[in-house]
């Protein structure tokens, strides 16, 4: 049976391939770039075919300029679909020679989602200098692309710059998504794992044991973070012990859209229908030590809604927000941003700590009142924010 | 063919084009020719009444004196919405002429039936702009003649100083009376200004008007005055509304392009170019930096002087805003252009005459701070190209272009790459522009300032854009796309030349050879 694989697609290649009798496999190419890489695309595919160790393949290729990580994820999976059984990978040239190990609490003010089977966006993600970007395989992948993605996924994490953004994929719920972790562990290019839908302590913890075993079997010392996304009632009523499952839990966050559905209401702007469970979801993180980071905001056109949904998160004690467009990054990066005043109040309070200290005094003030340790605690989280953003003492002046 | 020689942007160029003689390119303002302007024939007023109007397109090519190699000019304010160019070459096929040299102000994909004319040898070959299938006829050296490319200011630099002899002129206009005196801004077929018609309407020995909104006289304001009128023939339909002005003018909604059009606002503040004139195009990125820019604007408090179109809903929304002074308008985009231009008096309609003259006392692209454009290719040297493609295929006309690259900030500006290709080259495949020209490329990838802008250089250091050099672009691009193949041409067959705005041969366009 003949098979599809790819999409007709700007900076993408849509396959037919075909078995017919032994004998040399046969490329049929088509592209907009035809005149420039006409002939480096089919030796592409040719020597993929070769790679691949198959006979009497004949493969018709409609490309929009798909880059080569692209076409040999096209390949592989129209192979697989094509040839039961067919197991061997077609890997792009990695783009990076190592990359040091994310620590658990790095900033993850923004996450940007891509589609898992679109590879125009993820070659200018980094661009937009989210904290960390997402690549999806659930639900931006249709279930019939299932498999097509998650090569496509494997591909981007080995040929794809990412820049300094913490990369994450979030997978298929489990327990499917177990199956999609190998192909991502092994290119040791992912640090985090989403897991939506995560309802039970135990899974996740599962999870973890499943990637740190698979690791140490490759010899990768690699610590992959896990973050749960918790979109129904049960998942929110075990936030706490989700959080606490392992210690590779990164963060917890929230999914607004299936979450309303569970508990049979409309999702609405203001959100009323899941402000007690961002809450819960915000306690039970902190419970556990994590912070909580907040859903997406899905009107992207409403520049003014997502700053205050930013705002209100943070006033709840999220730490992060999702985002679903690159306009939105920035917005969340500059909503993020403390205030001069809280800042240099802080700045004030840090050198009173550091003058007790010097004093020998337990007791911290600033002017006329006192410190309480919680309150200092605030204030070099401040401090450290605004360090990120570049503030300074005094304010800048230029 | 004549020999190919050497000029200053180091391109082989031809001496003689379609047996005439050609002056290659010598530099940047090196070229200046002397003695006395061309000039149409001497009419007198006793030839004339006060009714021009003839039956039909025909009669009126008649009674002009249509031959065999005579030269045709039109204007392209219709855009792809014109109903008028491909009737014209009908007409003159079924009067049984051939050889027409054709020289519109520009082509679009519309006008594709004309294939058939240069197939037939009706059209001998074209000066002006060759695109889409026009352009493939062209590049594979299909067409009877060799394709002259010029810029809008080119165009009327050749009518001026006798490069170009347009015998018979065309003037397809929205609103026309019997006179001949005619606009763009009135009528069921309006499009705005109708400035590039008036080197048509100036130099050519004779002159048509073909309209579908015939009024009694006078037809005010006549932007096309009735007394470089021949004739006047009234017709059904001349254009399409929706395609002369689509008003589908919109911001990109790309993020890569939005975030090219962030750096470009950011570049003018910093470069100390905020406040000064602009020109903006109807470009997604066009469109975009000039939102960021008028932010900026906003929060310094400054205004523009000026500011060139094509105008849009959003330049007119500045305008009203008092942001801008001045709107000074070559061409409109859109609907709300056509309006404002109608009835703000503010909003003024420029020709190529004033804007982009070379043979002009000063002209108006010079008084341009800055000018925010595209192209297909820039090369290690900053010489750019807009003309082809990089395996070789004409794509674009050059339109104002070339002419607006004399404001002082001349940025480029687009995708590193475009659907796999990169756009900065080891060598451009046309030149266009001389690297001298360009001031700054800006991509999502990284900002390169030409190092002999060390003027610019000086003050964006510190900056948070990504500054780096052009080498640096170039390198990021192919390794995200990999090298591309050399194109396949005939490197001895031209089948075009570019013209700088002087007039000279900039470059020469080659045969790209068929594949079966």
């Amino acid at each position: 049976m003949p098979v599809a694989v790819g999409r007709d697609a700007k900076e993408d290649i849509l396959l037919h391939l075909e078995q017919v009798d032994a004998g040399a496999n046969t490329v049929y190419l088509e592209s907009s770039v035809q005149n420039l890489y006409g002939r480096h695309i089919r030796e592409l595919l040719e020597d993929g075919l070769g790679d691949a160790k198959v006979e009497g393949v004949t493969v018709r290729a409609k490309d929009t300029g798909a880059l080569d990580w692209v076409i040999l994820a096209r390949l592989e999976a129209g192979l697989r679909r094509l040839l039961p059984g067919f197991k061997t990978r077609l890997l792009p040239e990695r783009a990076w020679e190592y990359r040091p190990q994310v620590p658990k609490d790095r900033w993850r003010r923004s996450r940007l989602y891509l589609p898992g089977n679109q590879p125009d966006l993820m070659v200018c993600a980094a661009l937009f200098q989210p904290d960390g970007v997402i690549l999806d395989l659930e639900d931006s992948v249709a279930p019939s692309e299932k498999d097509a993605a998650r090569i496509l996924v494997r591909n981007a994490l080995l040929a794809v710059d990412f820049g300094p953004c913490e990369r994450m994929v979030r997978v298929n719920q489990l327990p499917d998504g177990l199956y999609d972790l190998p192909d991502l562990l092994d290119t040791d290019g992912v640090d985090t794992i989403l897991l939506p839908k995560a309802q039970r302590a135990e899974e996740v913890g599962q999870v973890a044991q499943f990637i740190k075993e698979y690791n140490t079997r490759w010899g990768s010392a690699r610590r992959v973070w896990l973050m749960p996304i918790l979109e129904d009632a049960m998942g929110i009523l075990k936030s706490y012990e989700i959080a606490a499952s392992c210690d590779e839990v990164c963060a917890l966050t929230f999914g607004a859209e299936d979450f309303t559905r569970d508990i049979g209401a409309q999702r609405t702007k203001e959100g009323r229908e899941s402000f007690t469970a961002r809450c819960m979801l915000v306690m039970g993180a902190r419970a556990a030590g994590v912070p909580p980071i907040d859903t997406v905001y899905s009107d992207v056109d409403d520049e003014a809604g997502l700053v205050a949904s930013v705002k209100e998160a943070i006033a709840l004690g999220f730490e992060g927000k999702g985002c679903i467009h690159p306009r939105q990054v920035r917005l969340i990066h500059d909503a993020f941003r403390p205030e001069e005043k809280e800042f240099q109040w802080a700045v004030k309070v840090k050198r009173a700590m550091e003058e007790a200290h010097a004093r020998g005094q337990g007791v911290v003030a600033v002017g006329s009142k006192m410190i309480d340790p919680p309150v200092a605690a605030r204030a070099l989280k401040t401090l450290k924010m605004g360090e990120f953003y570049g503030m300074k003492e005094g304010g800048n002046h230029e | 063919m004549s020999d190919l020689i050497l000029n200053a942007v180091g391109r082989r160029v031809p001496l003689e084009v379609n047996g005439k003689p050609q002056t290659i390119f010598q530099g940047v303002g090196a070229y200046r020719p002397t003695g006395p302007k061309a000039a149409p024939r001497i009419p007198s007023n006793a030839d004339y009444g006060t009714d021009k109007r003839l039956r039909s397109l025909r009669e009126a090519l008649e009674k002009c004196g249509l031959r065999d190699g005579m030269t045709i000019g039109i204007h392209h304010h219709f855009r792809d919405g014109d109903l008028t160019v491909v009737p014209l070459f009908d007409t003159i096929a079924e009067m049984g002429f051939k050889d027409i040299t054709f020289a519109p102000s520009a082509l679009f994909p519309t006008h594709e039936p004309l294939i058939r004319h240069l197939e037939s040898g009706v059209i001998h070959h074209i000066e002006g702009s060759m695109n889409g299938p026009i352009g493939r006829f062209c590049t594979h050296g299909r067409m009877k003649g060799t394709g002259i490319l010029r810029s809008h200011g080119g165009r009327w630099q050749a009518a001026q100083d006798g490069e170009l002899k347009i015998d018979i002129g065309l003037i397809p206009a929205p609103s026309a009376d019997s006179m001949g005196n005619a606009n763009g801004v009135n009528g069921p077929s309006a499009c705005g200004p109708l400035g590039f018609a008036l080197t048509d309407a100036t130099f050519a020995d004779r002159v048509i008007v073909l309209t579908d909104h015939l009024v009694p006289f006078p037809n005010v304001p006549w932007e096309i005055p009735g007394m470089l009128v021949d004739y006047v023939v009234e017709v059904e339909k001349i254009g399409i509304p929706e395609k002369i002005v689509s008003g589908t003018t919109r911001i990109t909604k790309s993020p890569t392009r939005l975030l090219i059009a962030e750096y470009i606002a950011q570049f003018i503040e910093e470069a100390g170019y905020l406040g000064r004139s602009f020109q903006a195009g109807a470009g997604g990125i066009s469109l975009a930096f000039v939102q960021y820019m008028a932010q900026r604007m906003r929060a310094a408090g400054v205004k523009a002087p000026f500011a060139r179109g094509g105008s849009t809903k959003y330049l007119v929304d500045l305008l009203n805003e008092g942001l801008i002074g001045y709107i000074l308008d070559g061409q409109s985009f859109d609907l709300d252009g056509v309006k404002s231009l109608r009835d703000n008096p503010k909003h003024i309609s420029t020709s190529p005459f004033t804007s982009y003259n070379y043979h002009s006392k000063g002209n108006i692209a010079q008084h341009v701070g800055t000018a925010v454009l595209g192209a297909t290719e820039v090369d290690l040297q900053f010489r750019a190209n807009v003309v082809s493609h990089s395996d070789g295929y004409l794509l674009h006309g050059i339109g104002g272009w070339q002419n607006t690259l004399d404001a002082d900030l001349t940025i480029l500006a687009f995708p590193l790459f475009r659907g796999r290709i990169p756009i900065i080259v080891e060598e451009v495949t046309t030149v266009c522009a001389p690297g001298e020209m360009i001031d700054v490329v800006i991509t999502e990838r990284g900002i390169a300032v030409n190092p002999l802008r060390q003027d610019l250089l000086d003050r964006l250091k510190g900056s948070s854009l990504p500054i780096v050099t052009i080498e640096e672009l170039r390198r990021k691009a192919l390794q995200l796309c990999g090298a591309p193949d050399a194109p396949v041409r005939d490197m001895e067959t031209p089948v075009a030349i570019v013209k700088w705005v002087d007039g000279t041969v900039l470059d020469t366009v080659f045969k790209v050879p068929e594949r079966e």
